[in-house]
């Protein structure tokens, strides 16, 4: 994985509560083998009619937005499946940030796996963010993740909160079984344990 | 902690395997469910790597989602990309060492019927699976969560995962429940309750009266959706009734073993003087028969009710309510009896076992599915599929007019043939209401099997406390 660096890039709003990962990622797609080449599947549905034309409308297929690199979304972002085709497809059309009030559990977990940054800030910062992604390319959010920071086009910062753990990880690329398989010593004795105090297992 | 810890803490603490400075910990997994569609990444980068699965006898690997349902399917998937999925995950089982259970063998079917049926999920484990319905097992006293490929991939080279403890939440249901009520109602009535985010951040025990007195399978439903209340995981503290399901399996300790196993299990119970983060409390007589009507779990109603106007929502739920509406094609104020339907699915991990289909059968009681409606079942394991036909089920499933399927995930969510068309309407016992969740433009409204086999006779949403 990349090493997470600040970034500043335009953002696409998505007004909508309860976002699944259904939506993000709809099933036919998740028959690859592979992680990459899901972005032009990103949100199919919306974006696209039964025939298959764009449907013009939504927000991803606008001109101003085909460089997104920040999503702003309600409430509850990515509830549902356990897809990390979700974020793949994301990080395929190149969103490196999502910013919401809330995030479900999992798909808040395999974003840091994947080096997308998913902030969690108040309804007023998330709605005033919203506003500024309206102004699509004339506007230009900074992500510092170092700093813990979101700014908006007009210089007003948001502080957010991060677990230091994921932050490290974010920041240095860290590969998560590396890490844990420097400490096999650990899992050795803790199987050895188990298999006196619970041997059915 | 000793003697103020819940159950999840008593779990979680025969887990810790290392814990850091800052909280985060490594959890020893005891048992690892794999299926095609969320794991071939996850061996791709083993290979890669060069790593090999370090467990693979406390692993499990069968395909579920994407296999066809048809009784003939023994000639092969026509799905290109399907097939060389499910042929994926033959090869990485054969290549790493795994327990395979492939389309051949009776014992397939939903992983998350399977794990329990075979005697795979026990009391006190962790268990595992790249599937948000994991939280499945915890009808055992079993810690299980649904995780993403990176995980997956984690797992199998380290049998661990980098977690940090979530915070408990009890939801009790009190007393008993009334007549129609069954253990889909009592789930999605909570979810209605809490909302999809409400249990973010938190592992469930669900306990009380109604919860004790459910079956083995009705506990499973419970928990297997606790994941759409935002929850991490659901428990139910293991009991009399969970020993004798687990006892006689094939898999299950044997013996002394087994005593022994019994012994351990029996302390996984919340102290008295434990604390919770949350409580929801539930009055099982204030549950009714429910269906949903918008797109998201927690859009429940009684059965009795009214489809809601958007402005009986705050923003921006209500804009939310708008959008659903609109989609599942329903005016303000009909009545949810009034809906008619196209489409019945029994089957899924939520509803697919032998309870179910027995239930079923009990409603449809000489009745017959209404001419023109499609109404499918599909049992969710090759075992339960056997049963039912052993117990006279399904012959009189098929004479009513129901299609007898293969087991598998199915119109769960569609990524076998097996999906809704756009605009067509589904009764359906699965666990989803999403958009497309289905099929493409599909309209999906959860309900019981009780509340499916009722409409499919009648053909709309039905009440079944006034169906005979
Ligand atoms: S039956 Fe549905 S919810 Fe259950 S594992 Fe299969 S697809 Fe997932």
């Amino acid at each position: 994985m990349d090493n997470f660096e600040s970034f500043s890039g335009i953002a696409v709003a998505m007004p909508l509560v309860n976002i699944d990962t259904d939506m993000i990622i709809p099933k036919q797609f998740l028959k690859t083998i592979k992680r990459t080449g899901l972005g032009v599947s990103l949100f199919y549905e919306m974006r696209f009619d039964l025939d298959g034309n764009k449907i013009e409308d939504f927000v991803l297929n606008k001109p101003a937005y085909q460089n997104a690199s920040i999503l702003i979304a309600g409430d509850n972002f990515g509830c549902g499946s356990s897809r990390e085709h979700a974020p793949w497809a994301l990080l395929d059309f190149g969103i490196r940030c999502v910013i919401s009030t809330s995030f479900a559990d999992i798909f808040y977990n395999n974003c840091f796996k994947n080096g997308i940054l998913p902030v969690t800030l108040n309804k007023d910062q998330v709605d005033g963010l919203m506003e500024d992604a309206g102004k699509g390319t004339n506007a230009r959010v900074e992500v510092n993740l170092e700093e813990q920071t979101i700014t908006a086009p007009d210089g007003r910062a948001s502080c957010f909160e991060i677990d230091p753990f994921k932050k490290r990880c974010l920041l240095e690329g860290l590969d998560d079984i590396a890490l844990t398989l420097a400490k096999v010593s650990h899992i050795d004795k803790f199987e050895a344990e188990n298999t006196l105090s619970r041997p059915w297992l | 902690m000793t003697g103020r810890r819940t159950l999840y803490d008593k779990i979680w603490d025969d887990h810790v395997v290392h814990e850091a400075a800052d909280g985060t910990c490594l959890l020893y997994i005891d048992r690892h469910l794999v299926h095609e569609v969320t794991s071939p990444q996850a061996f791709e980068g083993l290979r890669l790597a060069g790593r090999p699965v370090r467990a693979p006898e406390k692993t499990i690997a069968v395909p579920d989602h994407n296999i066809p349902t048809d009784v003939d399917r023994d000639k092969g998937i026509e799905n290109e990309e399907s097939r060389i999925q499910v042929d994926a995950l033959r090869t990485n089982a054969r290549d790493f060492g795994i327990v395979y259970v492939g389309v051949g063998d009776i014992r397939q079917g939903i992983v998350h019927i399977i794990g329990p049926e075979q005697g795979w999920t026990q009391p006190g484990m962790t268990i595992v699976c790249g599937d948000s319905h994991t939280a499945t097992h915890g009808a055992f006293g079993a810690l299980a969560h649904g995780i993403g490929t990176s995980e997956v991939e984690h797992v199998l080279a380290t049998q661990t995962l980098i977690q940090k403890k979530s915070k408990n939440m009890k939801v009790e249901i009190r007393g008993s429940v009334g007549e129609g009520v069954t253990a889909k109602d009592i789930t999605l009535s909570i979810i209605g309750e809490t909302g999809t985010a409400g249990a973010t951040g938190h592992v469930i025990e669900y306990c009380g009266e109604a919860i004790q007195s459910l079956s083995m399978e009705g506990r499973m439903t419970v928990c297997n959706m606790a994941i759409e209340g935002g929850a991490r995981a659901g428990l139910i503290a293991p009991d009399e009734k969970t020993f004798e399901y687990v006892r006689s399996r094939p898999h299950a300790p044997k013996a002394g073993a087994f005593e022994l196993a019994m012994s351990y299990w029996k302390t996984l119970q919340t102290d008295q003087e434990a604390r919770f983060d949350r409580t929801v409390t539930i009055e099982g007589s204030q549950i009714s028969p429910v269906v949903t009507w918008g797109t998201s779990p927690e859009d429940v109603l009684p059965i009795t009710g009214l489809v809601p106007h958007p402005e009986e929502f705050s923003s921006p739920k209500s804009d939310a309510v708008r959008r659903s509406l609109q989609y599942m094609g329903l005016e303000p104020g009909t009545k949810l009896t009034d809906i008619e339907i196209d489409t019945v699915f029994i089957g899924s991990c939520t509803n697919g076992r032998i309870e179910d289909l027995r239930e079923v059968a009990r409603i449809l009681d000489g009745h017959k599915v209404k001419p023109g409606l499609r109404a499918m079942i599909v049992p969710g394991s090759g075992l339960v599929r056997a049963q039912a036909e052993q117990e006279g089920i399904a012959q009189q499933l098929i004479e009513a007019g129901f299609d007898w399927r293969m087991a598998g995930c199915s119109m769960c969510l569609g990524m076998n043939p097996d999906q809704l068309a756009p605009g067509e309407r589904c009764a359906s016992t699965s666990n989803r209401n999403f958009e497309g969740r289905q099929g493409r433009d599909g309209r999906t409204h959860l309900v019981s099997p009780a509340m499916a086999a009722a409409a499919a006779v009648t053909g709309r949403l039905t009440d079944v406390r006034h169906f005979s």
